[in-house]
């Protein structure tokens, strides 16, 4: 089997700008082909996309697999899977790598079933390492392991793909640190020629409603998460209010969301936002493997709970004991004090 | 004009169930706490399904794999209005990654015969992987509409959902026969009618039961209809362990450490040397 095949990172864009997720996940690309000694390239599909191939170049790509078409601008599944199935057959990357967008995980299954090959699905890390096959004692080198959460998060299982190529794999999003962008770049931008044939089987976008995204938890200093212990959703407000003094943003868990405290942009965790601010305000959590999963990166934690024994105490750097609605108007109050 | 609607579902561990009763006091789960459910956003895909029907006429059909305990999803099928139920169920089958698992429920689909839509939550809740909904549309060569948020219509030659992207949403339409997968906000499952478990509730497959007891079944048309890697025609190297080129090199269980953590009592006093230690530390810059 040929191992000395590239590592490839699927760029998803929106016109001429490239998703965080894949510049993420591009980063990581480049580190995993420096391991392994082979080319790390970028793969971008648009109509008119020479830009966003000169700034992957910038972003350390060595190829650029650039594939332009009309039907290529605004992503549909078929006309990229396609393509994307076709350039893989030819070329044979050893590694392929996809954000896990909703975008990513509608054409990262496709491509793998397409191409019968596995895929996993989420990771929150990738290492380059050794496997060897329990039962014929072979023992592959080079692979990439891919490290997720299971089970709802309270397993982290590491899989490979010894025997398949590519080797797929999904990158969760806010997980790996985003590349550095230099002043010029020497990739080799490779244009294919790619017609889209069954045109029949196109999916046409015949609607759109853009919501623009208000809350920015990714990028946010400070979070102030609110849980289902917080209780209502009038008392939720003393989360807001805790955030507006502390100029940060408001998240919550699944479970405030679910009860109707405040809507799902807001979540942390394994469903919602993947998190690392410098401070993360854990208010009335009792911290679920899925909440925890999304925020126990953060720089700083502060935990707020009248259970002494809730789980979230134990990935806390600060901890109190206590009601929210007595420490929460404490701390605005107390902060104003020292913080005029 | 009457469809043909296949929804598959699968039977899960429920993992959101997780609070701290069901951690061992060492971290980790406590997995014989947890119940074996419907995963929640196939029921979604179970009552898209369903509406489908009522709407515009024709048949739904669940399709199940796993052992012959995951009878139980296709009974709950049957009780909330499902017409016809299939398991699949086969020992060459167990231990399929996603790739095994679409390759088997496209043979099973395949051998229904006629079908216009099928129907699968986006994601299972036990692996999260969206990954057998688009791998299913794959090995049929059909269209896909993934996270759909709601079906708006569907005519003879195509149907239009609003799907969730990353900006918002979008409509799409795609022609028929397509797959589509559902999300949560995609109408609220109905519950079970009292009628219908009176019913089902002694429906079982030939699996839950001994010969005798599947032939009374049968009389009584309770029997669920099972088909094995043979009936449906498997490759049985592209089935179960076999036919999964994924391999879990190592599994780690998650454990919480404490941490060195400091403690502040609820006390003006306290509160205020913790806003200190922050303020020093620039956390607040």
């Amino acid at each position: 089997m040929k191992t000395d095949g590239e590592v490839w990172v699927y760029i998803q864009r929106q016109g001429q700008e490239i998703a965080e997720a894949s510049l993420e996940i591009f980063s990581k690309g480049k580190d995993l082909a420096k391991q392994l000694a082979v080319p790390v390239a970028a793969v971008v599909l648009g109509d008119e996309v020479q830009q966003v191939a000169e700034t992957m170049s910038r972003y350390g790509a060595h190829k650029v697999y650039l594939l332009q078409a009309p039907q290529f601008e605004q992503y549909t599944t078929l006309p990229q899977a396609r393509a994307i199935t076709r350039l893989v057959k030819q070329y044979q990357p050893a590694i392929f790598l996809l954000a896990a967008t909703p975008q990513g995980r509608d054409l990262a299954p496709r491509l793998a079933s397409a191409l019968g090959v596995g895929l996993t699905a989420d990771c929150t890390d990738l290492r380059i390492g050794t496997y060897a096959d329990p039962k014929t004692k072979q023992k592959h080198a080079n692979l990439l392991l891919q490290i997720r959460p299971a089970w709802g998060g309270n397993l982290i299982a590491t899989i490979v793909n010894p025997e398949t190529r590519p080797q797929m794999a999904t990158v969760r999003e806010g997980i790996m640190r985003l590349p550095e962008q230099q002043n010029s770049g020497t990739a080799e931008i490779i244009t294919i020629q790619s017609g889209v044939s069954s045109e029949d089987l196109l999916p046409r976008i015949i609607g759109q409603r853009i919501t623009e995204r208000r809350v920015n938890l990714k990028q946010a200093k400070i979070i102030v998460s609110g849980g289902a212990g917080v209780g209502t959703k009038e008392k939720f407000h003393l989360i807001h209010q805790l955030a507006r003094v502390l100029g940060a943003e408001v998240g919550a868990t699944r479970a405030a969301v679910d009860a109707g405290f405040i809507d799902h942009d807001h979540q942390v965790g394994q469903t919602g936002t993947t998190v690392r601010p410098k401070l993360y305000i854990a208010c009335g959590i009792s911290g679920t493997i899925q909440h925890l999963a999304g925020m126990e990166e953060s720089g700083k934690i502060l935990a707020i709970n009248t259970d002494a024994e809730a789980p979230i105490f134990s990935v806390a750097h600060y901890g109190i004991v206590g009601d929210l609605q007595d420490v929460i108007p404490a701390l605005i109050r107390l902060y104003k004090a020292q913080r005029p | 004009m009457s469809y043909r609607i296949i929804v598959l579902a699968k039977q899960v561990p429920d993992t959101k169930a997780i609070s701290s009763k069901a951690m061992n006091p060492d971290g980790t789960l406590n997995r014989s706490a947890l119940p074996a459910i419907f995963n929640p956003e196939d029921l979604h895909a179970l009552e898209a399904g369903l509406q489908l029907r009522e709407r515009y006429g024709g048949i739904v059909t669940v399709i199940t794999m796993g052992p012959p305990s995951a009878a139980e999803v296709l009974r709950e099928s049957l009780y909330r209005g499902a017409d016809e139920v299939i398991l699949l169920t086969d020992r060459y089958f167990a231990g399929s990654d996603t790739l095994a698992t679409s390759y088997i429920l496209s043979r099973a689909i395949s051998k229904t015969g006629h079908y216009d839509i099928i129907l699968c939550g986006r994601q299972a809740i036990d692996g999260n992987t969206a990954q057998v909904g688009p791998q299913v549309a794959e090995k049929l060569g059909l269209p896909q509409i993934t996270s759909v948020e709601e079906i708006v219509q569907i005519d003879s030659v195509k149907i239009s959902a609003w799907k969730m992207v990353e900006r918002g949403k979008e409509l799409l339409e795609v022609p028929l026969p397509a797959v589509l997968t559902v999300v949560d906000t995609a109408g609220k499952p109905r519950p079970p009618s009292a009628k219908k478990i009176m019913r089902f509730k002694k429906a079982q497959a030939p699996g839950e039961a001994t010969p005798e007891e599947a032939q009374a079944l049968k009389d009584r048309g309770l029997l669920i209809r099972e088909w094995n890697a043979e009936q449906i025609g498997a490759d049985l190297s592209r089935c179960g362990v076999q036919g999964s080129p994924t391999k879990v090199q190592k599994i780690k269980k998650v454990v919480l450490k404490a941490k060195d953590i400091k403690q502040y009592a609820a006390t003006d006093e306290s509160l205020s040397q913790l806003l200190q230690e922050l303020i020093q530390e620039h956390t607040f810059d």
